[in-house]
């Protein structure tokens, strides 16, 4: 690209220098002709200005000593004569012959060419320095600045009062603000005390302006590169009033009165006069005129500003500040889980006695417990980030063995997970990378065949999504082959032969035991067995995995995970006289399904929930529950790896807090449940398997097909 | 669509430069060869914003500025200067004109864009 405005520049220069030799003999025919030498200046400018820009700078140097002479000649204060023009065309040719070297043409004279710097030099009234000066010109540019690594961040008070006339110079004021906010964390008050009566308003004229307190760690020149325009135009004062944490270590800042003093917006004998009177104080303030509301806003904004960011400060030194063994953590999480279901039935005793007294005590016992459980709970979360920073080693090994480049980058390493999921995702993970490097990722050869950087590139990232976190791994590798998978699926009778699937129905025989496209069996990957683990393993942990793919493209495989493994938000619904519990995290909403509705579908147990056909499950003759169901039951629509499924229940009693127990050894293989917990009333609900319960559904509609 | 910008200069290379720098950040163009060209097509055509060289034949750069602040598609738009020189003269003369902000050749295209996406907010 360079290269191509290397060749304009030089194409425009020797069109120049045409136009500069013919201009330089006209220029000796009339030596006091202004237009012609606006041309030679302009025509050595523009060499001068381009050649710079385009990278001839040698060329750029030497033009602009001719340059220089040639504006004191336009400016009156050299007169043209026949030794002047000489050596103009000696320095024409000069720079003609310093172009044509660059097209491979003879040397340059270096020696002609001091001596033409000297000659014209001479006709300089006072040297000014000469090539010193400006032969290498350097600009400042305005681009935006780099974060300025280790550095504290410091908090700014900015007031930017831009002049009444700002618009007509082009300028946005508003987009100069915004600017700021790109910087750091940013707070605005637009002050409008200035604004006149609507009669007096010009609507040309600018009145607003801006107080701004921002915490950046992008030094003071950023900002003030941001005004860099209108610096000269403008009110601008920029004050430090948090350095980061070494000016004074108090977690409160300044007073209100204090920062209005220091700002200049209230004087401090106005302030003392009114702190003898005891009101609130901002609003007395208001209520005398001695301060806008604008202001007090402003100064408010501020002191709530780095009170923030000092406790924000605080709270992260404190971090890391005591070990506690994890079996201890265990325990206590299991005592607050016991805590819980007493309290829900403390809560149902209350309810039925009726008694305020006793109600009001198991509403306060009811809150705090659930701090209590919250608290608890996030005190087992560490963050996933320390299980990334593995994977980066598992990638740097396994590109190695496979002769592959990969980068892995990584997003969300702050989000938590609960200590006990985190172990339990992490030889899943390992897998699924694994797959992505050595399936997904092609060779550096491959990849640039079809125009794909060589090196391939990893993406782990993890999301806070409700009660769940989503963990995605994406590959920009070669995306899963439809066709071939499906062969395979047919082949292993997972699908039928003529079956219409979607991508997603497709790409799901990949979790099917024993499956594998792979022709090549590697030491990483490639044996069939792996995938279907992985599904077992988010299973467990009552997460789902989905897929997407695009041939070419690459893959993403999604991996929906509980925060926590001990209590869960859920559901609780009740079929005849029993009572389930369903997890909150994958149920969407809940429909009625009246006899009409089953009668219309025909036996296909299909609803039609707003023009959207979904499949559902009844639950009471899946479990074999005897009785007559309610005329109007209820189906609870839940989404499971992308799908939508209904359960058929009799009622929906409302959400629970569900205190996790494992079912004894017995019942531990049964399909569908996972699970038990303790209602308030003492009895025992069972936790639905909502994803094995599905496919245990799928599996019977294929054998009945 | 994307905005319009005019790129008034006299060099054909700056402006072959300035013009492709534009186009890949997203901008439509309008080139101009000198001050006098430029002020005719602004008065046909409506842009909103306007780079320009100082030094042009015809109609200079600060000229060309005063002749566009009278335009009234003209009046607030962001106006920024190519210069080559860095002293202040130039710049208080141009902002005393009407301009925005200034842009000192040498430039790489990223410091352009830089600039062009300040201005334009």
């Amino acid at each position: 690209m360079k290269d191509q405005y290397k060749e304009a520049f030089k194409e425009e220069a020797y069109e120049l220098l045409t136009e500069l030799e013919s201009s330089l003999l006209e220029l000796e025919e009339t030596p006091g002709d202004m237009d012609v030498v606006g041309r030679v200046f302009r025509a050595m400018h523009t060499i001068k200005g381009s050649g710079a820009m385009f990278g001839f700078c040698d060329i750029a140097a030497f033009t602009h000593e001719v340059e220089t002479v040639f504006d004191l000649v336009r400016n009156g204060r050299i007169t043209v004569n026949t030794e002047l023009i000489g050596h103009t065309l000696a320095a024409r040719d000069q720079i003609k012959s310093m172009l044509d070297v660059t097209d491979g043409g003879a040397g340059v004279d270096i020696e002609a060419r001091e001596r033409i710097i000297i000659a014209l030099r001479g006709f300089l009234p006072v040297c000014p320095g000469g090539m010193a000066e400006e032969a290498s010109p350097t600009i400042q540019p305005p681009v935006a600045p780099a974060a300025i690594p280790g550095k504290d961040k410091i908090t700014y008070r900015v007031r930017f009062k831009p002049a009444r006339e700002v618009f007509f110079n082009g300028t946005n004021p508003v987009a100069l603000v915004n600017e700021l906010r790109g910087l750091g964390e940013c707070k605005v008050v637009a002050q409008r005390d200035n604004l006149p009566h609507l009669v007096e308003l010009e609507a040309e004229s600018c009145y607003i302006y801006w107080d701004i307190i921002l915490t950046t760690g992008m030094g003071i020149n950023a900002i003030k590169d941001v005004f860099i325009f209108v610096y000269d135009d403008c009110d601008l004062k920029i004050e430090i009033i948090d350095d980061g944490g070494g000016l004074d270590n108090e977690a409160d800042y300044k007073k209100l009165g204090d920062i209005l003093v220091e700002r200049g917006d209230l004087s401090p004998e106005d302030l003392r006069q009114v702190l003898s009177e005891q009101k609130r104080f901002g609003e007395l303030l208001v209520e005398k005129g001695l301060v806008q509301t604008d202001k007090l806003h402003s100064a408010l904004l501020e002191q709530q500003h780095v009170k923030d960011i000092r406790h924000e400060r605080e709270k992260q030194e404190s971090v890391a500040s005591i070990r506690v063994p994890a079996e201890k953590l265990d325990t206590l999480i299991n005592l607050v889980g016991e805590l819980v279901t007493v309290q829900a039935r403390l809560s149902q005793l209350a309810a039925i006695r009726n008694e305020a007294e006793l109600s009001s005590v198991a509403e306060e016992v009811e809150r705090l417990i659930s701090e209590l459980r919250d608290n608890a709970l996030s005190i087992r979360m560490l963050p996933i980030g320390t299980t990334f920073s593995k994977f980066r080693r598992l990638v740097h090994d396994l590109s190695r063995e496979l002769g592959k480049e990969i980068e892995m980058t990584t997003e969300g390493a702050e989000t938590e997970l609960d200590k006990n999921v985190l172990e339990k995702l992490n030889d899943p993970l390992v897998h699924l990378i694994r797959n992505c490097i050595d399936h997904g990722i092609e060779p550096p050869a491959t990849r640039e065949a079809v125009g794909k950087p060589a090196k391939g590139m990893v993406h782990l990232a993890a999301v806070h999504s409700g009660e769940s976190v989503l963990i995605t791994i994406t590959d920009d590798g070669a995306g899963l082959n439809r066709n071939a998978i499906r062969a395979k699926g047919v082949e292993k009778g997972l699908i039928a032969a003529g079956a219409e699937l979607s991508d997603r129905e497709i790409f799901a025989q990949i979790f099917a035991p024993g499956f594998s496209t792979a022709k090549r069996v590697t030491s990483v990957s490639g044996r069939g067995v792996g995938m279907d683990v992985v599904k077992r393993a988010i299973d467990a942990l009552r997460g789902t995995i989905d897929l997407s793919s695009q041939v070419g493209k690459g893959t993403t495989v999604t991996i929906k995970i509980p925060l926590t493994l001990a209590i869960i938000e859920s559901l609780l619904v009740k079929i005849g006289d029993d009572c389930f519990v369903m997890p909150l995290s994958l149920v969407e909403e809940c429909v009625e399904l009246t006899r009409e509705d089953v009668e219309k579908s025909h036996g296909r147990n299909l609803a039609d929930v707003r023009e959207q056909i979904i499949p559902y499950i009844p639950l009471r003759e899946r479990f074999n529950i005897g009785g007559k169901p309610p005329a109007i039951e209820q189906v609870v629509i839940t989404s499971i790896n992308g799908a939508r499924i209904g359960f058929v229940v009799d009622h929906v009693i409302g959400e629970h807090q569900t205190v996790i127990k494992s079912l004894g050894r017995a019942y531990r293989n049964v399909q569908g449940l996972s699970g038990a917990t303790i209602l308030g009333n003492g009895s025992v609900a069972l936790i639905l398997d909502i994803p094995q319960l599905v496919k245990a559904a799928e599996r019977d509609e294929m054998y009945h097909c | 669509m994307g905005k319009m910008i005019m790129t008034a200069d006299d060099s054909a290379s700056v402006r072959q430069m300035v013009s492709f720098t534009l186009r890949e950040g997203g901008y439509e163009v309008l080139e101009a060869i000198d001050g006098k060209d430029a002020l005719e097509k602004l008065g046909k055509q409506k842009v909103d914003m306007l780079i320009t060289d100082l030094n042009m034949p015809h109609l200079d750069g600060i000229g060309l500025i005063k002749g566009a602040r009278a335009l009234p598609a003209c009046r607030f738009i962001p106006i920024i200067m190519l210069t080559t020189e860095s002293q202040d003269a130039r710049k208080l003369e141009g902002k005393a004109a009407g301009a925005t902000g200034w842009i000192v050749k040498p430039f790489k295209p990223d410091q352009l864009l830089a600039v062009v996406k300040k201005v334009l907010g």
